[in-house]
């Protein structure tokens, strides 16, 4: 295991140790990848396609075994409990819950009903079902004026505050949320960013956020990692990663020294790879 | 542009179903009473044959797989109630079938569904073939393989009604009526279930996105299971009104195969859809079969479903209630 400082000193809320994840019992995805998400806190997975971001929430949440994939090595532990021999169902119950990638909500079933599903394992009475769906429909208005229509039938955003109010009404003390910005509209991409800083101050979520979209990713987290080929290469408050000269160069597309021409950019780029 | 073309299709559709129902009554030689009576046959086969095919909706709308295997789960549940029936009261050999078909969905969720989870539908869709062979073969070597006779003490005898309106009155036969009251209630049961329970909904939405059922962390296992159960025990009611019927025997797997037409014509996804392409098919053979038949040569009872199937598959493949495909560009 590599020595990284941790950068939290309380016993965190969710610790990922040295997990190694095999698809398919050849294809190896995460080599080796730690980190701590605290009470609280918004932890962000930065990195390209591919770099194994998925993979991780999915190994965190047991989503994996469904697609054949396995966790071979490492540990991972939620409020100390080991949690990485657990059913989807399990988790669930115990308060995390992922919101995948691409929405997924049940298209043929009404909003209000995608929602509904999200309490399947609660087994709570109807009167506390009730208000929960409320304190969801407080947190997205929009959702209440569409919550008759088929969840097929309505725009992406919407599509995605289903998919996080779904997982809301499990009750979850942490989300892992999966690439919510993906193809929307940058405007609709800040007010699903906005309800999730919202729902971490009120109702004291914590989030595992995957994002592609690094500047959006690092406004709204508190502390970030960055993955490549399924190792974690760098990790910092969210403000030390956006001040990082290489992060701003790779994952921001800025970069202080000045316009450069293209072939310089390559040599640069190729020369200060991290880890190959 | 796309919708209201599809529209119009059905509407069509609809309207040349009825046009060929009520056609006969415009020939010279077509009496009133006959054709209410062959009309009346025609709906209580319809009854029949949806029964089968709720089966197959249900387990479709929950794992999105065509059980193949639905004919033998009539078989069997027919033949094990009736054999069980030689030993005790209808009562208990009936609960005794129930926790039996219980038992076959749990094995079935076990040994097959389990390890083929993520799987493609058609090789889901082998495996229920699978399935089908082997409770064919499981049911015939614990239960035998004779012709049963199953009597539930439904009343044999026809009635003759309306005798004063019409000359000779219709002969209906009580057993077809009290098979419809069964089958109606069945699916208003059904469909009180799928909409307004939390289990049904949890159904309907493995039915829509499996991974994402999955990842708010409803128990998919259990859930096949329940569907299983729930599909073998409308299997269990659909082989006790067939077999009382015609006997308890391998040609019930046969009829049951029927449903596939009906299931094509109301849509895969639709409750109703079995009932009303149940009715169609049942109506649509009788009446063919009366009234076609003297001058196609007979034998249309065999083909018909078949045939309108296919046109509906031409025209407008989700069926007549089917869900159709969301897809956002």
């Amino acid at each position: 295991m590599n020595a990284i400082p941790r950068a939290e000193e309380a016993k965190p809320l969710l610790e990922v140790n040295g997990i190694e994840v095999i698809y398919n019992h050849v294809i190896l995805v995460l080599k080796g990848v730690s980190l701590n998400v605290p009470e609280g806190g918004i932890v962000a997975l930065l990195g390209a396609n591919g770099a194994g971001k998925t993979t991780t929430l999915k190994a965190v949440s047991n989503l994996l075994h469904a697609e054949r994939g396995e966790v071979t090595k490492g540990l991972i532990e939620f409020r100390g409990e080991r949690v990485d021999r657990m059913t989807p169902s399990d988790l669930v119950k115990r308060g995390v819950i992922q919101v995948m990638e691409g929405r997924h909500c049940f298209a043929h079933l009404t909003v209000e009903e995608n929602l509904l599903t999200g309490a399947y394992t609660r087994g709570a009475s109807r009167a506390e079902i009730r208000a929960d769906l409320e304190r969801v429909y407080g947190f997205f208005p929009r959702l209440k004026q569409r919550r008759g229509s088929q969840a097929g039938y309505t725009s992406g955003g919407e599509q995605q505050m289903t998919a996080i109010g779904r997982a809301l009404m499990a009750r979850p003390s942490m989300i892992l949320l999966d690439e919510p910005s993906m193809g929307l509209a940058p405007q609709i991409v800040e007010e699903i960013f906005e309800i999730v800083k919202n729902l971490n101050t009120q109702e004291k979520v914590s989030f595992l956020l995957a994002e592609q979209n690094t500047m959006v990713a690092l406004r709204f987290a508190d502390f970030g990692y960055i993955l490549e080929n399924g190792r974690v290469v760098m990790e910092g408050t969210a403000h030390a990663l956006s001040e990082n000269e290489d992060v701003k160069e790779f994952y921001l597309g800025i970069s202080t020294a000045g316009r450069r021409s293209f072939r310089d950019t390559k040599n640069y780029r190729r020369r200060k790879r991290w880890l190959s | 542009m796309n919708i209201f073309q599809q529209k119009w299709m059905t509407n069509a559709l609809f309207v040349i179903l009825a046009a060929g129902a009520v056609a006969p009554l415009f020939a010279a030689d077509t009496r009133l009473p006959q054709w209410i009576e062959v009309v009346l046959g025609g709906l209580m086969s319809g009854v029949l044959y949806s029964l089968v095919a709720l089966g197959l909706v249900l387990i479709f709308k929950a794992s999105g797989v065509f059980n193949f295997a639905q004919g033998a789960m009539v078989l069997f549940a027919a033949l094990s109630l009736v054999r069980l029936m030689e030993k005790m009261p209808f009562a208990v050999a009936l609960a005794v079938t129930v926790v039996i078909m219980i038992g076959v969905a749990w094995l079935i969720e076990r040994l097959v569904l389990r390890p083929l989870v993520n799987q493609e539908g058609i090789v889901l869709f082998m495996a229920t073939l699978g399935i089908a062979y082997f409770l064919d073969g499981l049911g015939q070597t614990i239960w035998g393989s004779d012709v049963y006779t199953l009597d539930v003490g439904m009343p044999k005898e026809p009635k003759i009604l309306l005798e004063n309106v019409f000359e000779g009155g219709i002969l209906v036969g009580m057993e077809d009526v009290i098979a419809a009251v069964i089958a109606a209630v069945l699916v208003g049961l059904l469909a009180l279930f799928f909409q307004k329970t939390p289990t049904g909904r949890a159904l309907r939405a493995v039915a829509d996105d499996h991974q994402a059922a999955q990842s708010i962390g409803i128990p998919l296992n259990r859930i096949w299971v329940i569907v299983w159960s729930v599909s073998g025990i409308v299997a269990l009611v659909a082989g006790i009104i067939w077999g009382s019927k015609l006997g308890v025997q391998f040609s019930l797997q046969l009829v049951a195969l029927k449903a596939l037409p009906v299931v094509i014509l109301g849509g895969f996804t639709s409750v109703p859809g079995a009932i009303v392409g149940g009715l169609i098919i049942g109506l649509g053979e009788k009446l063919s079969e009366v009234y076609l038949g003297p001058y196609l040569g007979g034998g249309i009872e065999n083909w018909f479903a078949y045939v309108l199937a296919l046109v509906f598959l031409l025209f407008r493949p989700e069926g007549l209630f089917g869900e159709k495909h969301i897809d956002r560009v």
